[in-house]
């Protein structure tokens, strides 16, 4: 193990750089910890974001030398073996500034592919009670692990090329919705996300599912949406 | 129609369309790598296809798959790829389908007359 | 002066299929046409197609050809990977069916060369 890493950090805006830094190399060192050691020790002006430091909360996504990851769980081990590290902020959102990126689309999109959920039920009401081994709740279940990342969103090229496409995440938390038989949006939950922005524009290439740090399959989802409009459009009603 | 439902078919009928062509390319290739086996001769061609109703309606149904399932996709290229205007894409990928559907049947159709005169 | 971010969220198998897919559809669409043309004026008579048969004996047109159905090829065994991808049960074996697509086509289009010269 090196003593040193030679760690390069994008600053500024859209048309930034890199800057290099040099900082010790530790024992079980996430890039995470790299950043802040940057961010206390030599460069307080620099700009990122964490909260939960524990792979929950979905904040701390990066690209780091190239791939994006969620940066409290990646170990510098694990993609730093010649002591190099290249960080930069996500693509496919706007830089705000140096690591953060403006994440008003990515969230938005959840919206617009209906992302919350419509209850049809009142607290009055008794449990809704579903079984575990029930086929539409391991479908849900397979998905609802989402931590809002925006690393599947990053790695998507149909994103790039369409900026109104929903894009993975939102289309697999719609997926979740669509299993949940407790929602009560039915058809209109599957016209949000049916056509070319919608599951429609996806062209299975994976880079979401190859990304995601929760290993959960958007691609697996989306192609079950596609199912879902297909049935509709061939009964008539979409 | 919403544009959903539109786009919705739109897409449809591209998969539809590619499932006849899965069939009738897997044929299609068979049969070409058999015709090659020691060389073509027209006299072959048009004993084997020359007034032969099932090769024309095969071709035909061929063709009228690849006129519905190219230009869907390279519409979607034209949308992915360039800068183009969707209107304008729109209008290129009708174009397109209008002249394989039209070359494409008019080849059918001359290799269904050959040796008749 | 501004930098440059590198990104490699691209080098992975399912996107390399999804690459082989785009181009050999963008090609084969714009072999369509040509295709149909060619065949329309070949077939203007047995004297005309033997003449095209003859053109299509030399090595370079034939080892064209044979690219041409390895493309062929590929966009029908990637096509149907995406039809099942899409139209089946999702299953984890979506790795296994990219390479097994990719070595059909190159099957084919061997099988076409072998047969061929
Ligand atoms: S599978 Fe679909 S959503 Fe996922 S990266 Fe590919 S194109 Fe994007
Ligand atoms: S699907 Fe995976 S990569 Fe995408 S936002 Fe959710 S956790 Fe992150
Ligand atoms: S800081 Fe919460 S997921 Fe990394």
């Amino acid at each position: 193990m090196e003593d040193m890493l030679a760690v390069s950090i994008w600053r500024g805006g859209e048309d930034g750089e890199f800057v290099s830094y040099d900082v010790p190399r530790l024992e079980n060192q996430t890039v995470l910890d790299v950043v802040t050691y940057v961010q206390r020790k030599l460069d307080p002006g620099l700009s990122y974001r964490f909260a939960c430091r524990v792979g929950m909360c979905g904040s701390c996504a990066m690209t780091v030398n190239g791939r994006a990851r969620w940066t409290c769980r990646t170990h510098v081990s694990r993609v730093a073996d010649d002591g190099r590290l290249e960080i930069a902020p996500l693509r496919n959102l706007p830089v705000v500034k140096d690591l953060s990126v403006d994440m008003v689309d990515f969230f938005d999109k959840w919206a617009k592919a209906g992302g919350a959920f419509s209850p049809t039920k009142s607290r009055a009401d008794d449990f809704a009670a579903i079984p575990p081994g029930d086929a539409k709740r391991r479908q849900a279940n397979a998905g609802i692990e989402c931590i809002g990342c925006a690393v599947c969103y990053t790695s998507c090229d149909v994103v790039t090329w369409k900026p109104g496409y929903l894009g993975p995440a939102a289309l697999n938390r719609a997926w979740t919705l669509v299993n949940d038989t407790r929602d009560g949006l039915g058809r209109a939950r599957l016209r949000l996300v049916a056509g070319d922005d919608g599951c429609l524009g996806c062209h299975s290439q994976q880079g979401c599912q190859e990304h995601c740090p929760k290993s959960l399959s958007p691609t697996a989802a989306i192609a079950g949406l596609k199912r879902a409009v297909v049935v509709a459009v061939l009964k008539g009603k979409l | 129609m919403s544009v959903e439902g539109i786009q919705s078919r739109v897409w449809l009928a591209q998969r539809l369309s590619a499932m006849v062509l899965a069939v009738a390319v897997t044929v299609h290739l068979g049969g070409m790598i058999l015709a090659v086996q020691g060389g073509l001769t027209a006299a072959e061609i048009i004993q084997r296809v020359g007034g032969n109703g099932v090769a024309a309606s095969f071709y035909g149904i061929f063709v009228l798959a690849a006129a519905v399932h190219a230009p869907i996709g390279l519409r979607t290229v034209l949308l992915e790829m360039t800068a183009l205007n969707p209107r304008v894409a729109d209008g290129v990928a009708g174009v397109f389908a209008v002249a394989v559907l039209v070359l494409g049947l008019r080849a059918v159709l001359g290799f269904y007359q050959l040796g008749a005169v | 002066m501004a930098g440059q971010i590198k990104v490699t969220h691209r080098n992975h198998a399912t996107w390399w299929a999804f690459a082989l897919h785009r181009l050999s559809g963008v090609a084969l669409a714009l072999f369509l046409p040509v295709h149909f043309l060619v065949l329309g004026l070949a077939i203007q008579g047995e004297a005309a197609l033997d003449g095209a048969l003859i053109w299509t004996e030399q090595p370079l047109v034939k080892l064209a050809e044979a690219g041409l159905i390895v493309l062929l090829a590929a966009h029908l065994t990637g096509g149907v990977r995406l039809l099942a991808l899409e139209f089946l049960p999702w299953r984890d074996w979506q790795k296994t069916l990219a390479a097994l697509a990719g070595g059909v086509s190159l099957a084919v289009g061997l099988l076409f060369l072998v047969n061929a010269f």
